[in-house]
């Protein structure tokens, strides 16, 4: 087990920095989640802790070393690839047996470490069998029960779960959940689905465009996102921005309505989440509704705020009905609602 | 297609009963010409049904020395020197071919490309077009009347370098991401994952380059005096003209039938992969 330390870390292809001096500390045994849109560099991040990319500048440490100039065997790190990259010419056995093999550790205690991960797997039955003849989900676990028999102090996840079907692949969420808080090893899990990260995650690390906008837990990011990538990329559906103005404490939407909670001053940025919106006799913000749609459990309006183009989405719970042209009052508490600086896109405090 | 109708059905068959005559009809009549004795063999009209002579022949062709000229070695020896050569060439080329498409594709060194098309450029020169100054070399080098000069001018391999290339390039690269994190070093990925992956592309080439070698016949007739080093191939020929007599048909027919049996072995015995490695394209 060990902890991982990110210093001042950056890396550039020819002139093209793709990761922007990036600092983070993970602690032993933590699960942190890096979650970002595609070709925000969030696999290069993971692919630079492993040791597949080389490191432009900064320095990454495992534990208590700098790993910067280790090759990944000696990294003492296990990786479970988005397509699994089992070798197709070996039994399942022979795939989780390979790492340690090359190690040359006794052919006895592979034996047992293979049979014991394969247990916990529940892949006991497909020991003898070639990748191809599994399905995707039993190829996920054997990539898996790769990385156990390992025991690596660090398990790093490269969009695990992308291939699978939805079903299985919240199933699989769960299961290396549990998985990792049984074996307590350290974990970075990259992805790009912000429900995977929300439930996976004991911490995220949401990256854009080669810049971390925000490390913490994911009630912190839901409740306190520090930027508007941060507030649109988390929570679903993403949160509405309303552009106003503040003067004297009254913030001033587009369409002239006042409310009376407000933060730093002149143009800003108003974030509400759509479930955060509740009907209101006196409510400010008005919607005039153009679509509706029925969850079930939660119905969502879309709409736009009353004489704007501004597009929002409402959440409300249980079934409700509104025409298209309907107009309905909405408020939000004052602490779900955010203020946003529209050029530095940071929160105003 | 799935149709029922007997005259399309009579005439492809006809058509192709045709094709497979055409095709058969030498072999048989070699086959023929091999069970007879050199007397029937100078008579005509030549004779379309098998005679009796077949053990006979067998024997003569493999242990007397072929021809009644004392000089030439037995065909067994020959077929021997046929199959030393066929097979060096064919390993060499893969194994070489393997090598150099490894270090094309996973390595990164300087003129990396150029070196790719500086091997490709050979495709422009098979032995024909450089036979005097191979042969030179080869003298120099001491290497006239030997296993060594028979094969090692012919083994270098474009095609089959681009070949193991296009086969490596399909191999995603997670392969060797995971081999590395496994602590696999370049030579361990190569033996252990590549040579397995590419196992059926192995097999194909090595059917092709086996009968590449096994047909030689220029090469071999410039590079060897000796007859001890004598390959198959190029004896039918000499058999042809050999000392001031009438060819013996039954003896030069065996000798024919015994060279083509070693690719025909080779072929059937791997056809399975061989079609595998030419057509699959999954990894």
């Amino acid at each position: 087990m060990a902890s991982i330390t990110l210093k001042d870390l950056v890396k550039a292809y020819g002139d093209t920095e793709v990761l922007h001096h990036i600092d983070g500390q993970i602690e032993d045994g933590e699960f942190v989640v890096i979650v970002g849109p595609s070709g925000c560099g969030k696999s290069t991040l993971l692919r630079m802790v492993a040791g597949l990319e080389t490191v432009t500048g900064g320095e990454i440490h495992i534990g208590d070393r700098v790993v910067n100039e280790l090759e990944p065997a000696d990294r003492d790190i296990a990786m479970v690839f988005q397509n699994y990259a089992l070798y197709p010419h070996m039994s399942v056995r022979e795939n989780m047996a390979y790492g340690l093999k090359i190690r040359k550790i006794s052919k006895d205690e592979i034996n047992r470490r293979v049979e014991e991960a394969a247990d916990i797997l529940e892949i006991r039955p497909y020991l003898e069998r070639k990748p191809r003849q599994l399905s995707g989900g039993q190829r996920q676990r054997v990539a898996m029960g790769r990385a156990i028999v390992r025991d690596p102090q660090v398990f790093l996840f490269d969009e695990p779960l992308s291939n699978l079907d939805a079903k299985l692949r919240v199933q699989m969420r769960l299961e290396i959940r549990k998985l990792q808080q049984k074996l307590g090893v350290t974990s970075i899990y990259v992805t790009h689905d912000q429900v995977e990260a929300m439930t996976l995650g004991d911490r995220l690390m949401v990256l854009n465009g080669g810049y971390v906008e925000q490390f913490g837990t994911p009630i912190e990011l839901y409740d306190r996102p520090e930027t508007m990538f941060v507030a649109g990329f988390i929570g679903s559906p993403a949160m509405n921005f309303l552009p106003a103005e503040v003067a004297n404490g009254v913030t001033t939407l587009s369409n002239g309505a006042q409310l009376g909670v407000a933060q730093g001053q002149g143009n800003v940025v108003l974030g509400v989440r759509p479930e955060h919106l509740e009907p209101q006799e006196d409510g400010a913000i008005e919607v005039q509704v153009q679509l509706m749609e029925q969850l079930g459990a939660n119905t969502l309006l879309h709409g736009a705020l009353k004489g704007t183009d501004t597009e929002m989405v409402v959440s409300l719970p249980g079934h409700v009905t509104a025409a298209p042209g309907t107009e309905m009052k909405f408020g939000a508490a004052p602490e779900n609602m955010h203020f946003f600086a529209p050029d530095t896109q940071k929160r105003i405090e | 297609m799935v149709e029922n109708r007997p005259i399309l059905t009579l005439v492809s068959h006809l058509v192709l009963i045709f094709g497979v005559v055409l095709v058969a009809l030498p072999i048989w009549i070699t086959f023929v010409a091999a069970t007879h004795d050199a007397v029937r063999m100078t008579q005509a009209p030549i004779p379309l049904l098998p005679g009796t002579h077949f053990l006979e022949n067998l024997k003569a062709t493999l242990f007397g020395s072929g021809l009644s000229s004392a000089e030439a070695a037995p065909v067994w020896r020959m077929l021997l020197n046929s199959l030393a050569m066929a097979l060096m060439i064919a390993f060499g080329k893969i194994v070489i071919s393997l090598l150099s498409a490894f270090a094309i594709v996973y390595f990164k060194f300087p003129f990396r490309m150029g070196f790719f098309w500086l091997i490709f450029i050979t495709l422009m020169l098979p032995v024909e077009v450089r036979i005097l100054p191979t042969f030179e070399v080869v003298a120099n080098l001491g290497m006239l009347n030997s296993y060594w000069g028979l094969t090692v001018p012919l083994i270098a391999s474009a095609t089959a370098t681009f070949m193991f290339r296009q086969v490596f390039l399909t191999i995603p690269d997670e392969m060797l991401e995971s081999a590395r994190i496994d602590g696999a070093g370049p030579m361990r990925f190569f033996i252990d994952i590549l040579v397995p992956l590419s196992r059926t592309n192995i097999a194909a080439l090595f059917v092709i380059l086996f009968i590449y070698g096994w047909n030689q016949y220029l090469w071999p007739l410039l590079i060897t005096t000796d007859n001890d080093m004598t390959t198959i191939v190029m004896s039918i020929k000499q058999m042809l003209e050999a000392a001031e007599q009438s060819p013996q048909w039954n003896i030069i027919m065996m000798t024919a039938l015994l060279a083509m049996i070693p690719p025909v072995f080779v072929v059937i015995a791997m056809q399975k992969l061989f079609v595998q490695g030419l057509t699959e394209t999954d990894k």
